[in-house]
């Protein structure tokens, strides 16, 4: 583990180079969050999974044995990463390590020299480990409130260039803005506040949630359904809002996720919920591009100058029997083999776009520019304001679409061919039919998306569709929940919106992305936002004595109708 | 009047003879049992009669229709279902849902009334949850419709296997081993059962099972395979008494290349033995 451990703390220290508050830098707190972590991961090995319930920890002499192990596990970090200073100091390691820097040392000897430096850093690290173990040793809502308001600074400090962005209006969001952000980034006053803030709150859920809760689950079905209607108009307001409230760089950032919405709306479609895998859907946001520039396009390879509300339909139909068609080949092939003839198609699209045989009519790898802005009323949709909430009706449109299919015959017939297509052919249900309607409403749906992104660039290019993009909405599908639709909108959030806001990560982006994936796989397959199925599962397993009772019973039944039987 | 026959069935894998020119006749609103050692083509049987494997020769017909050469879910739709010797139900689907996919080939609805939500489509699924909450209450299992299917205990699983074929509206139901890895008190549950689902339900049973205590008691007529080939047919009693069966269970020395099939001693799984 101390090996791990070291290689933890050794990976953490390549990353330190995102300092944004004055204070304390990122870098810094990943070092000290690292510790924290393993303290609390120590602790949680040696004192039993959960504190309360065990009782392992109620005696005092284990308490204080936990605890001076986290303490040891944190000067464990430390120690690596003096050793990473010693060695640091008399091995040229940027040869090989190009972020061992100087600005490295001084982060982490907090700028004194060698000596002290070390001393100070291995006093840190081993009282962030203890930290970690009186995280774990306190109790639930305890925990919980602190960490809520460590990790509200932490968002604060990540996200300070939106929330700056968003505070700009004069009046009261200046004033906010002047009360948590200094030149350089959040103030030490705006962090405590934050964090102070967040406690409140999060005590007094801690205390009245519960409360809360019960109060909403006593109310009449009328008054659930106002609460839930308000809830919904309140979160339609905000969506409504985002754009004037965030300025042109928040729209286009969401105009971009709309946009993998909708792509990943309509892929759901076939993995999540006929668990027919495709790594070619570009093809379908490809096709529905095209379709739309050679319908509008000014350009020489316009063919037909229509306007932009009588293309998209054009785009939807003609992706839609590109789905099918796409089916067709691949409705033999199962699993693997199945992933790699997707691959194969998705490709055949984008080649053949490229190729020097369709060249004239398809531009080749010059593609085909002056594709007008549609216009509304008068109305030219041109800035990424205006294409904001076409992207939004569009995703909100296909998420209905995708919602009614999912509980219907339709949608269970799906969801049977995913869980066993022999069994489902063996119901009655028909494969050929089944399967091309999921490839064909998918693919509308991809489509949908690439009429869009056809007008918000005002040409398409070839290279906008590559593989990168087919495996970016499988892996957000895969990130929110497969069979999801809220995990769809959820993924691309994250997936697409994140990266965006975070520019400053840079290369580290795929890094992060990584890392997170395969957490989650290990951790939380069943994705940020399960589907209703799982979702129904985990609702067991909370009430688990229900559960058991119910069996008790049904097999008290068994009994009774057992001994009249005989 | 027979509601299914096989006329000089065969069904080779490669070099094996699976099944061996065999003749079926299943008479209408009977329980008929196929028996007979591990690997007599029991199931490769029903998986000839629903259209999964395809039969080199012979005809199959169902209610004097031939139905060898068709896909497994125009089978289906003609009136056979069938249930598996290795459990395969939707496990990530709920209790409910296994039953409403089962009605699948009944429902008229489409996905542009889905979408549309028409009020044909809303009264669609009305009727095709009452009718599956109808089911569950047959198979016992309507209090716990919103599980999911893998959470079931053992023997509800069997029960809503059956009730996602009865969903189907079967004439005949092919059922494999429905009462594997049961102890004998649920054994007899589940004859009185599959007896309730041809007088109440008038549908038509054929029944692999390998618990002889079972099959005696609930069969109104009895084939035993071997080696692919009908070695008996008749009452239970008739079969129980045949010397060609206690040959074929007790595992006599034969004259067979040693190549081909071993020579072992080959025995009825112990009752309440092994599932799958």
């Amino acid at each position: 583990m101390a090996v791990y451990l070291c290689l933890v703390g050794l990976v953490e220290t390549f990353r330190l180079r995102w300092i944004i508050a004055n204070v304390i830098g990122l870098g810094q707190m990943m070092l000290l969050i690292t510790a924290i972590v393993a303290g609390f991961v120590y602790a949680r090995r040696v004192g039993g999974r959960t504190p309360a319930a065990t009782g392992v920890s109620h005696d005092a002499p284990e308490r204080v044995r936990v605890m001076l192990g986290g303490a040891a596990v944190g000067l464990l970090v430390g120690a690596a990463l003096v050793v990473l200073l010693v060695v640091g100091s008399r091995v040229a390691l940027r040869l090989m390590f190009v972020n061992a820097s100087p600005t490295l040392y001084s982060l982490l000897t907090f700028g004194y020299d060698l000596g002290p430096g070390s001393a100070l850093l291995l006093l840190v690290e081993g009282v962030c480990g203890l930290v970690g173990t009186l995280l774990f040793l306190v109790p639930s809502g305890l925990r919980r409130t602190v960490l809520g308001g460590l990790v509200a600074v932490l968002i604060l400090s990540v996200f300070q260039d939106l929330l700056q962005l968003l505070l700009q209006s004069p009046g009261p969001p200046q004033a906010v803005r002047g009360l948590l952000f200094g030149v350089d980034g959040p103030s030490w006053s705006g962090a405590a506040l934050v964090c102070v803030v967040t406690w409140a709150l999060l005590a007094a859920w801690t205390r009245e949630g519960d409360h809360v809760r019960a109060r909403l689950a006593g109310l009449p079905p009328a008054g659930r359904r106002g609460f839930r209607a308000g809830v919904l108009a309140v979160g339609i307001v905000a969506l409504l809002l985002i754009p004037i409230a965030g300025g042109p760089f928040v729209a286009q950032v969401m105009v971009l996720v709309g946009l993998y919405t909708l792509m990943g709306l309509g892929l759901n479609l076939e993995v999540g919920f006929a668990g027919l895998l495709d790594l070619g859907f570009v093809a379908f946001f490809a096709i529905g591009a095209y379709t739309v520039a050679l319908l509008t396009s000014r350009g020489e390879q316009g063919i037909a100058h229509w306007s932009f509300w009588a293309a998209v339909p054009a785009a939807v139909v003609v992706s839609l029997l590109a789905g099918v068609l796409f089916g067709i080949p691949v409705l033999r092939v199962r699993g693997d083999y199945l992933a790699i003839a997707t691959l194969g198609l998705g490709e055949i699209v984008r080649i053949m776009v490229l190729s020097d045989a369709l060249r004239p009519w398809l531009g080749g790898s010059f593609g085909i520019l002056a594709i007008p802005r549609p216009v509304f009323f008068g109305l030219t949709l041109g800035g990424p304001q205006q294409l904001y909430y076409l992207t939004l009706v569009a995703s909100a449109l296909v998420a209905y679409i995708a919602w009614r299919l999912q509980d219907s015959r339709l949608g269970r017939a799906w969801m049977a061919i995913r869980e066993d297509e022999d069994v489902a052919q063996a119901i009655g249900i028909d494969l050929v039919s089944t399967k091309l309607l999921s490839y064909g409403l998918g693919g509308a749906m991809g489509g949908m998306g690439g009429a869009i992104f056809a007008v918000m660039l005002g040409s398409v290019f070839p290279h906008s569709f590559n593989l990168q993009i087919s495996i970016n909405v499988l892996v957000l599908i895969i990130l929110g929940g497969m069979g999801s639709l809220w995990g769809v909108v959820v993924g691309a959030l994250a997936l697409v919106g994140l990266p965006e806001l975070l520019r400053e990560f840079g290369e580290y982006r795929f890094l992060i992305y990584g890392a997170v994936l395969v957490a989650m796989m290990l951790y939380r397959p069943e994705g940020l936002v399960p589907a209703a199925a799982q979702k129904r599962e985990l609702h067991e397993g909370t009430a688990d004595e229900a559960g058991t009772g119910t069996i008790a019973v049904a097999a008290g039944n068994v009994g009774a109708a057992e001994g009249r039987g005989g | 009047m027979p509601i299914l026959v096989t006329e000089q069935m065969t069904k080779r894998f490669g070099g094996l003879v699976a099944i061996n020119a065999l003749d079926l006749e299943v008479t209408d609103r009977v329980i008929h049992s196929i028996i007979g050692p591990n690997g007599a083509g029991k199931t490769t049987v029903f998986n000839c009669v629903t259209g999964f494997y395809r039969p080199e020769e012979g005809r199959i017909l169902f209610r004097d229709e031939r139905v060898d050469g068709l896909l497994p879910d125009q089978i289906a739709r003609l009136g056979i279902a069938r249930t598996y010797q290795n459990i395969r139900l939707f496990g990530n689907m709920s209790v409910l849902e296994n039953v409403l996919v089962g009605q699948h080939v009944h429902l008229k609805s489409t996905w542009v009334g889905a979408i549309l939500h028409t009020p044909d489509t809303q009264r669609h699924e009305r009727d095709a949850l009452d009718e599956s909450r109808k089911l569950l209450r047959f198979v016992e299992l309507d209090r716990k419709s919103g599980f999911l299917a893998k959470n079931l205990p053992y023997g509800d699983q069997r029960r809503l296997e059956i009730a996602r074929a009865l969903a189907t509206r079967p004439a005949l139901l092919l059922l494999d081993e429905p009462a594997a890895g049961m102890n004998p008190r649920e054994s007899l549950e589940m004859m009185a059962f599959i007896r309730r689902l041809r007088d109440e339900l008038g549908i038509t049973i054929l029944l692999i099972e390998h618990q002889m205590r079972v099959v005696m008691g609930i069969s109104d007529r009895v084939t035993v395979l071997d080696y692919g080939t009908k070695i008996a047919e008749g009452t239970p009693r008739e079969v129980q008494g045949d010397p060609r069966v206690i040959e074929a269970y007790l595992g006599t020395r034969r004259t067979l290349p040693a190549s081909e099939h071993s020579t072992a001693p080959r025995r009825l799984d112990p009752p309440g033995g092994s599932p799958a």
